[in-house]
């Protein structure tokens, strides 16, 4: 990457909450890394400004679960049109997970996908490997190569491993290289032909089901198995309230995370078929999704994830049972979490953690903060804003979101990535 | 809830029927009026002349996408009775096994200035499904979609219900066998609750029961006798072969002990009760023979008034558009 010499930011309100800074503080960058906070160095010139002023200057934001649908579903979208999504949303880390096709289960897949990343320089792509060759839940991946060619973490994405000795054994192997795995709690008996949260609206509308106890008891499998086997676990995409319960019980390191828009949405947008609710874990009660709102309160759920699943429009367009599940969410993940702010779940910088130094924490890596020597990912945003969410106006493939329509408080103006500037909106802000 | 709603989108403007998809979200009122139209209606059958002119020139598309007789047979009589023209389209043995979508097809008949679809389809919602994505002009019925909705049959059982019995107020009706996986049920208990029957009793093993059903606004029992206790209205499910391989019953025989209706058990119910169900019968599984063709049994009559509930329907839906001559 060509990192521009030197740039400040001034005016702005820095929010870095990994650093506990909460104030008006000019930053000063150079060679794309954090040179300097507040005041900045003798003899600093700085190349390029930007008026910050009336902005929040944060940390880029750090997204565990976006699917860019390449290689393999460039009908849906591609690592160029979803970077620069992520950008405009000002996202400067996303996670893909493995199930691409061909799946990441081989270094060239992973390697092929940060090189394609790194052309369009948009957005920091770290891939997923996958646990389990192919995701198949039968052969283990060669996870100690994956981790050589970029993978962050592991996952069998959504595909739950049915055999529990070879979950034993893949956590034990992960472990000894101190590899973090990435499970998203699913017993696949149960979901069975489910597509909806198994509750009186599945009753009314006569939708097959998939009940709470799906996820929650292969939580309690998978615990038990991170005490077994000492492994790193992270639960992904949590969706009922009991799940919340044990993770917070549980006596152990495990870490959690949850999809945006499940902490606004319940069981009861459904009315309709509105297939665009169509989401995988489905969306469940009111009380599931309180119990939620708590774990990321008290930080028993230390991030909030897009888990952006951008569609063509043909896959929505079918009968609720037949639509593909999953929406576009790079673009509401920041003005999701701003609302809970708004609503008075969260200070803004406990707000901002979630998408930042929560999710870095969980892959082990120095991102999401803005500590001098660190990489310039910053994310600038008007918190005043209003805005409404337009197909037109998204970048994503996907216009598959049930928000669209809705409107937001909160919008980003610049985000930059090692420095460099990887969206701007022209509006009521200059840069020189 | 933040996203827009997605309103009712079977009534137009003025609160007319437009499609008729589902019992849910409509009034009293509008349940009486399809009732009373079929009313109307059910003389035509017992004409030298069955036919009204109501529907002249009309064309109307049976777009069945899962196989059925008497339903499709009886939509084909009432489109007939109301002077349409019919086209019956058994969609799984053509379009889709070649790979094409519901869209397409939904457009090529479009193209064909057919002015209703009668639907059944596998998949939940699929009526809603095609309904929001026909031309303004278009009227589309269900005629069953996966285990959501079948909104005429349980018109055409309150119309047998009211024949019958009157006023619906003081009745106590139960609803015996697979209620989770069925369409018929959960549209027979909106439309009851709607028309205001003093209780709906469900009946079954857990296994065949809904998620939540309180939320549906019924009382579940697992005694057969127990639940048809002083009732007035018996309605009996049928059971499809396969819910014995989905682990959900251990066999027909034990079922037939359990939840079978023979007229011993039936002695519970009220000594006017009357037996309903929406066939095909299995004999020996849901019900004794004695029962199915008793003097108690109304079954053959519910397929009659299906003609009439269902001409009533195309009608109501059609005049909104200045169908009616």
């Amino acid at each position: 990457m060509n990192h521009p010499a030197t740039l400040s930011i001034l005016n702005g309100h820095l929010i870095d909450p990994a650093n506990g800074i909460d104030e008006p503080l000019d930053l000063h960058i150079a060679e794309g890394r954090i040179l300097a906070i507040g005041s900045a160095p003798e003899g600093f010139h700085a190349g390029q400004l930007i008026d910050a002023s009336g902005l929040i200057v944060c940390p880029g934001l750090v997204d565990l679960s976006a699917r860019l649908r390449e290689p393999g579903q460039e009908h849906k979208a591609t690592i160029a049109s979803e970077t620069a999504a992520a950008a405009k949303g000002g996202i400067t880390t996303l996670c893909c997970p493995p199930d691409t096709d061909p799946v990441i289960d081989t270094p060239a897949v992973a390697e092929m996908i940060q090189h394609k990343a790194q052309q369009s320089a948009l957005c920091r792509v770290l891939p997923i490997g996958a646990l389990t060759k192919t995701l198949d839940g039968e052969q283990l991946s060669e996870m100690v190569a994956l981790k050589k060619a970029g993978c962050a973490v592991l996952s069998n994405a959504l595909t739950p491993i049915r055999n529990t000795l070879i979950e034993r054994r893949a956590l034990e192997y992960a472990a000894t290289f101190g590899i973090t795995v990435f499970l998203r709690p699913e017993d696949p008996h149960l979901r069975n032909q489910g597509c909806v949260h198994e509750g009186p609206v599945a009753a009314r509308l006569g939708l097959p089901g998939i009940p709470g106890a799906a996820e929650i008891v292969a939580i309690a499998r998978d615990l038990a198995l991170a005490e077994q086997t000492g492994c790193q676990i992270h639960f992904c995409r949590l969706s009922c309230g009991a799940s919340v319960a044990k993770i917070r019980q549980c006596g152990l390191p495990v870490t959690a995370d949850v999809a945006a828009h499940q902490l606004f949405l319940t069981e009861d947008d459904l009315v309709g078929f509105n297939s665009n609710c169509h989401l995988i874990p489905p969306l469940r009660s009111h009380s599931d999704r309180e119990a939620l709102r708590q774990g990321i309160a008290d930080g028993t759920i230390s991030a909030i994830c897009s888990s952006h699943q951008p569609h063509e429009l043909d896959a929505k367009e079918a009968p609720f049972p037949s639509t593909a599940p999953g929406l576009s969410g790079l673009e509401t993940l920041l003005p999701l979490t701003l609302k809970l702010v708004d609503e008075g779940l969260l200070s803004l910088s406990d707000a901002i953690s979630r998408i930042t130094s929560g999710p870095a924490a969980v892959l082990g890596l120095p991102l999401g903060q803005l500590g001098i020597g660190s990489w310039a990912d910053i994310c600038l945003f008007n918190p005043r804003q209003r805005w409404q969410l337009t197909a037109d106006e998204m970048l994503s493939h996907g216009r598959n979101t049930p928000f669209l329509g809705c409107e937001f408080t909160g919008q980003v103006t610049h985000t930059l990535l090692e420095g460099s500037i990887t969206y701007h909106r022209a509006t009521d802000t200059q840069s020189t | 809830m933040i996203i827009p709603n997605q309103s009712n989108i079977q009534l137009d403007a003025e609160g007319r029927l437009k499609h008729f998809l589902t019992i849910d979200g409509l009034n009293r009122e509008l349940l009486t009026e399809i009732l009373d139209t079929a009313e109307s209606f059910a003389g035509v059958s017992e004409r030298t002349v069955k036919k009204v002119p109501l529907l002249r020139g009309k064309i109307i598309t049976n777009l069945f996408f899962e196989t059925s007789t008497r339903t499709r047979t009886t939509f084909e009589l009432a489109a007939k009775r109301l002077s349409a023209d019919v086209l019956s389209l058994n969609i799984s043995a053509s379009s889709t096994s070649k790979g094409e979508t519901l869209l397409d097809t939904l457009r090529n008949l479009e193209a064909m200035h057919c002015d209703m679809f009668v639907v059944r389809h596998a998949d939940s919602g699929a009526a809603h499904f095609i309904a929001q994505h026909a031309a303004p002009h278009i009227s589309v019925i269900n005629a069953g979609d996966g285990r959501h909705a079948h909104p005429t049959q349980a018109m055409l059982d309150m119309f047998t219900i009211r024949r019958h019995k009157g006023d619906f107020s003081p009745l106590k009706v139960a609803i015996v066998g697979d209620i989770q996986h069925s369409r018929v049920a959960r549209s027979q208990i909106l439309a009851l609750n709607t028309l205001g029957v003093e209780e709906i009793r469900i009946i079954g093993p857990a296994t065949l029961m809904p998620a939540d059903p309180e939320s549906l606004g019924v009382k579940i029992f697992h005694n057969l006798e127990e639940g048809i206790q002083d009732v007035d209205v018996v309605i009996m499910l049928r059971l499809q072969h396969e819910r014995m391989s989905g682990a959900l019953l251990p066999s027909e025989h034990e079922y037939y002990q359990l939840y079978g209706l023979t007229d011993e058990r039936l002695e519970a119910a009220k000594p006017d009760a009357i037996v309903m169900h929406p066939g095909p019968i299995n004999r020996g599984v849901e019900m004794d023979s004695q029962v199915a063709d008793g003097p108690r049994s109304v079954i053959l009559q519910q397929v009659s008034y299906g003609i009439a509930i269902r001409m009533a329907v195309m009608a109501m839906t059609m005049q909104r558009q200045g169908g009616a001559q």
